[in-house]
């Protein structure tokens, strides 16, 4: 059996460093939204830290991610620096994508993250395709793609499934399931319950029902994992979480879809405050040592904030680049 | 020189590209029983000698059906290390796949800030005018025209086919290639070394003085067809071959235009929105002054593709469509030479 719990004490404490990354990263960004100095709007991941961070420390250097619309927690994940991340949500030259993307389409492929997709269900097949070549080239990659509880009723979702199952690809399908379709009850559009489609395509499937303990998701994603890598195959894990504000930010929706109790019990289940209450209780870290990197942490968001605004604007050159990797004569410019 | 088909030439583009690059797969439906001719080495039926025997399983992959699954995975694949081939057989299935190569495909170089590039090779083949009725008979090339990203080739003949298709397997951008079925069985003479046709370098098929006609795709021959009739009567044509559409050799058409005067551009996809509508504008904005007639399209006319053979020839462009295209812009010429005549 896996247990994330045994891992050296400086991956657990990198778990927590990346969740608290998301989380003031994230906050920061929509404070920065409603400021004006993050053009249009931003989805964030703030309530489901666990969920990402669980995942993408349960893979290895060289392994691969795509992501979705709700998208700065996966580069993070997966270790991405954060000032081009913040660069990049405001438009900057220094940003990830050198301000081409912008928050829905983050990418670092030197941290394995081969981009955020805004349309949801769009990205899940790019990461089959990057088990594809590991297995081809006979590399021990593997691949994870993070999809919501609304899209796990697109249809290319189980196409990618069947296809990966019948190639038996080392591709990890992760269901961030926190309940809502934007406002839609997941249970009032969805027939069954997800984790149960794996067993159609003859492949394991994986409830993690508290999906707030980051550890539980370390421990099912890493087993998808190191099955993948054995050449056993793909795997679907859901993980049951919940996003702590609105879809995006400031996105205002007169129905409350959401109940107020159902709304306290889930943010009373805060990952970040549950993982450093069980690293002091188990005797792993001390509570000045997990205050020190709070402190930390918001030191790096404070600076990753003061690197995306002090940096210059792209040329406008670049809006031109990038459309493909040869030369290209633009017939329209007179 | 040695004389190969159309398809054939397909077949040994991919054979060599297979031969020349590990990270080449084919994946498609049906690729391993060669059900399309394209992965035999030549060979009609799946035998000893085909591509599965020669590459293996593990480079020639039969898939599910599932264009969208199928698509997204060769982009993916291409994202990370491999230089897919694409086999989706007929081209109206393009259409199952589209998130997949307007969204993915064509803007994840872009949008990415060049982090990635997307080497693969989609191929298509228009089956029309061959009564296979509405759903399997579509030329959807403009469509993809429209999708900066996206690169497209729609080769005339063998040897454009062989050379064209090698450029676009080493090509780091995503290339769609649309066959035209019609032109399967045509025969050219093919050089036996390998080569390779570069991309936005159109093929001057035969030049001549008074019009220029532009033939696309499965157009070209009936375009070659018309203006030898023509040249019997006294017009002498120019005839052209794109090749590849985007990107799209318009200085040798602009050159033409510039010395004839006169253009007609015939293809087979439809007229609203076409290659041809697309030239066209080209054309009238960079030699407006050197036009002496109008602009004439030969498309297919703005309709689905009905079964009955009679009523599916009523939809394309033909050699007798063509000539009178350019009978209605050569009237001054036709007149004189009438006049000679007489």
């Amino acid at each position: 059996m896996i247990d994330g719990l045994s891992l050296p004490k400086d991956e657990l404490l990198e778990m927590q460093r990346r969740m608290l990354r998301i989380r003031l990263f994230d906050e920061r960004a929509s404070k920065m939204v409603k400021r004006g100095y993050i053009p249009g709007t931003v989805h964030t991941s703030i309530g489901q830290e666990a969920q990402v961070v669980g995942a993408c420390m349960a893979l290895a250097k060289g392994d691969h991610m795509t992501g979705n619309h709700r998208s700065h927690g996966h580069p993070i994940g997966m270790g991405s620096p954060l000032g081009p991340l913040m660069a990049e949500l405001v438009g900057k030259a220094t940003g990830v994508c050198k301000g081409k993307g912008g928050s829905l389409h983050l990418a670092d492929y030197e941290v394995g993250s081969l981009g955020e997709s805004g349309i949801t269900g769009s990205s899940i097949p790019i990461a089959v395709g990057a088990s594809l070549s590991a297995q081809v080239l006979g590399e021990k990659r593997v691949a994870i793609t993070f999809f919501g509880d609304g899209t796990a009723n697109q249809g290319v979702l189980y196409e990618s499934m069947n296809l990966a199952s019948a190639y038996k690809l080392p591709v990890i399908f992760l269901c961030e399931n926190n309940f809502y379709a934007l406002s839609t009850p997941s249970h009032t559009v969805t027939g069954g319950r997800i984790v149960d489609r794996a067993s159609g395509f003859g492949m394991p499937g994986v409830r993690v029902e508290n999906g707030q303990d980051v550890i539980a998701v370390y421990n099912a994603v890493r087993e998808a994992a190191d099955r993948a890598r054995r050449g056993e195959g793909p795997s679907l894990v859901e993980v049951m979480t919940y996003r702590f504000r609105e879809h995006s930010e400031g996105l205002r929706i007169n129905v409350d879809y959401r109940n107020a109790e159902e709304k306290a019990l889930w943010t009373s289940r805060d990952p970040i405050i549950l993982f450093r209450d069980l690293l002091i209780e188990k005797g792993i870290a001390t509570a000045d040592e997990m205050d020190a990197i709070d402190a930390e942490i918001e030191q790096e968001v404070e600076d990753c904030a003061t690197f995306a605004l002090e940096s210059p604007d792209p040329d406008v050159s670049v809006a031109f680049e990038h459309l493909y990797t040869d030369d290209y004569k633009l017939e329209n410019v007179l | 020189m040695s004389v190969m088909t159309y398809i054939g030439a397909i077949g040994a583009a991919q054979q060599e590209a297979m031969s020349a690059d590990e990270r080449v797969i084919i994946i498609g439906e049906d690729v391993e029983a060669n059900v399309y001719g394209t992965t035999g080495g030549g060979k009609q039926r799946a035998e000893k000698g085909d591509f599965v025997e020669q590459f293996g399983q593990n480079r020639i992959r039969n898939t599910p059906i599932s264009e969208e699954a199928i698509v997204g995975t060769a982009i993916g694949a291409a994202m990370t290390g491999l230089r897919p081939i694409v086999d989706l057989s007929y081209s109206s299935f393009l259409y199952m796949a589209m998130d997949q190569f307007v969204n993915q495909a064509a803007k994840n170089r872009y949008m990415f800030g060049g982090q990635s590039s997307i080497p693969v090779v989609f191929r298509s083949a228009m089956f029309y005018g061959l009564n296979t009725g509405a759903h399997h008979s579509d030329r959807p090339y403009p469509m993809f025209m429209n999708v900066p990203g996206l690169k497209i080739m729609a080769p005339a003949t063998a040897s454009d086919a062989k050379g064209l298709l090698r450029s676009a397997i080493d090509s780091d951008d995503p290339v769609l290639t649309f066959e035209a079925v019609p032109l399967w069985g045509q025969k050219e003479e093919v050089p036996d070394e390998e080569y390779h046709i570069p991309f936005g370098v159109a093929r001057t098929h035969r030049e001549g003085s008074d019009i220029t006609i532009v033939g696309i795709s499965g157009s070209l021959p009936l375009a070659l067809q018309a203006a030898d009739e023509m040249e019997a009567r006294g017009v002498s044509c120019e005839v052209i071959d794109p090749r590849t559409l985007v990107p799209m050799d318009t200085d040798t058409i602009v050159r033409s235009v510039l010395k004839t005067g006169r253009l007609v551009i015939a293809e087979p996809a439809h007229r609203t929105c076409g290659a041809a509508a697309e030239i066209a504008a080209i054309v009238a904005d960079k030699a407006q002054h050197a036009l002496v007639a109008p602009i004439k399209r030969v498309c297919a006319l703005d309709m689905q593709v009905p079964f009955s053979p009679v009523l599916e020839r009523e939809i394309y462009p033909t050699k007798e469509r063509i000539v009178a295209a350019i009978e209605a812009v050569c009237a001054d010429q036709l007149n004189q030479v009438n006049r000679r005549a007489s």
